[in-house]
This record gives structure tokens, C-alpha cells and sequence, in this order.
């Protein structure tokens, strides 16, 4: 699914690397616990969560993924965007919440089945 | 490559917004040495999970990544409680974070299980009111 896309389907404002959006993801995760985000590798994913600090970055970083979205209007602070934008990493707000943000992408084929344990 | 690379960090435990940053640079640098993604991200996720640990449990420490031929290996070394009971640390799900580490999204009894999952060999020592030094390898 492209970026763009999601943004769409969640009606998502982009924070930052705005030049990103025609970048594809496969999988998605949704979480607000890091290490569960961590357990699992998934080939260019999203990671949508409500937890907000620089941790969210790194997490998606160490995982190689390039887009995180911001579920209930939450927004990352301007450390946290410039982390991100050093690596790259296109940030989305969307004022959904995380159930039915989760519901959206998957009901429109984003549906994560390419986990994979190392 | 016929010497081994080694590179050093210190780990501040007093500012968790910075934890984290030892293991980027490791990423960095494993990036340029060419190796591959895989590798790449088992490494930089397990010495990240040992970070946070550090942090939030031990009040920092100190992290070494040797990179040899075959594999590179990360110790992890502080001066921290101690883990009292390592088979149970292992267990996926139990963890003795306070809520306050939970709500910054960490502290869900994956840490060290991660650890281990992303890892080919991986040893924890540990001694209560002493510290723990924890070495991992990922094979090339």
C-alpha cells in the first residue's frame, strides 16, 4: 500500500518527509509498547501507535521502517521530528483512533501477513 | 577484513530521550562496512533492548561492539541491582519495570527475550547489588 494512501484512508495530516508518500509498506503494526513492536520483523511496515517520545523513532528505525502514524491527534515533538527526518522516516497524525485507524488499513488490504520471526 | 573493529560507548542512565543512541551509531557504522540488512537489524535491535535495559534498570553502563570475520559481538556491562532471577527475566511477559517505564512504552517483559530471539549466542551474568555483563553474538 502506498503512503499516500494511508493518509488518505486516515484523513492523516503528514508531519514531515512529506517526499516519502509514494514509498510502499506491506505490513503493519499497531502498538503502544516498544518491545512488542520489536519482537516481531516486518518488511517495510507502519507502525501506528499513541505513544509519544524520541523511543517511537528509534524503535522504527532499528526495525527499518519508514512510516509511523500518530493514532488520536497525538503529535511528536520537534526533537522527535527531526530524529525523524535525519532518517528519513515520513510521520502522519491522524485524529482516528488506534482500533479503528488499525480497521481502515487492514480492511483495505494492508493485512500484515508477511511477519516473519527472524 | 583482518582486524577486528571495535567501537566503545558509554551509556547515560539518567536521560531516557537519549537512550537508544549507542545502538544507531553501531547501525551506522555496521551500514558502511556493507553488511547485510538482516544482520544489520538483529544486531542493532538486541544492543537497542540492552540499552533501554540499562537505562531504565541500571543507571547506565557501558556497551562494546567487536566486529570480527564471523560475527559481531555486543557486551553489555553495569553496574546496575542485578537481575535476582534470570530464568524468569527471560520469560516473555514478566518484567519489573514501574508503571512510569510502561507508559514510556517499554518494560513489557520482551527485553531480553528480544534479546535472545535476535541473537545466535547469548549469556547473562549477573550478581544481585553488583551488575550484570551480558555478551551476545550474531553470526556473519
Amino acid at each position: 500500500m502506498k503512503i499516500s494512501t494511508i493518509k488518505d484512508l486516515l484523513d492523516a495530516k503528514v508531519i514531515c518527509c512529506e517526499e516519502g508518500l509514494s514509498r510502499h509498506v506491506y505490513s503493519a503494526c499497531g502498538s503502544d509498547m516498544m518491545s512488542d513492536v520489536l519482537a516481531y520483523v516486518k518488511d517495510q511496515a507502519v507502525l501506528l501507535t499513541g505513544l509519544v517520545n524520541s523511543q517511537v523513532i528509534r524503535t522504527a528505525e532499528m526495525m527499518d521502517m519508514n512510516c509511523i502514524v500518530f493514532v488520536r491527534s497525538k503529535m511528536p515533538t520537534a526533537e522527535m521530528i527531526e530524529l525523524a527526518k535525519e532518517n528519513g522516516m515520513i510521520i502522519l497524525s491522524t485524529e482516528k483512533r488506534m482500533y479503528e485507524a488499525c480497521g481502515l488499513l487492514y480492511s483495505n488490504g494492508l493485512v500484515g501477513n508477511r511477519v516473519k520471526n527472524v | 577484513m583482518s582486524e577486528a573493529l571495535k567501537f566503545h560507548f558509554d551509556v547515560d542512565g539518567d536521560d531516557f530521550t537519549s537512550a537508544g543512541k549507542a545502538s544507531v551509531q553501531v547501525k551506522k557504522n555496521l551500514r558502511q562496512l556493507g553488511l547485510s540488512p538482516e544482520t544489520i537489524r538483529r544486531v542493532s535491535i538486541a544492543m537497542y533492548e540492552g540499552e533501554i535495559n540499562m537505562v531504565i534498570h541500571a543507571g547506565g553502563g557501558i556497551a562494546d561492539v567487536t566486529v570480527t570475520e564471523d560475527c559481531i559481538e555486543i557486551l553489555l556491562s553495569d553496574k546496575g541491582p542485578g537481575i535476582k532471577d534470570i530464568d524468569k527475566a527471560m520469560q516473555e511477559g514478566y518484567s519489573t519495570a514501574s508503571d512510569n517505564i510502561r507508559s514510556l512504552g517499554f518494560g513489557a517483559g520482551m527485553g531480553l527475550p528480544n534479546m535472545k530471539r535476535y541473537t545466535d549466542y547469548m549469556d547473562i551474568k549477573s550478581t544481585v547489588g553488583v551488575g550484570t555483563d551480558i555478551t551476545m553474538r550474531v553470526n556473519i
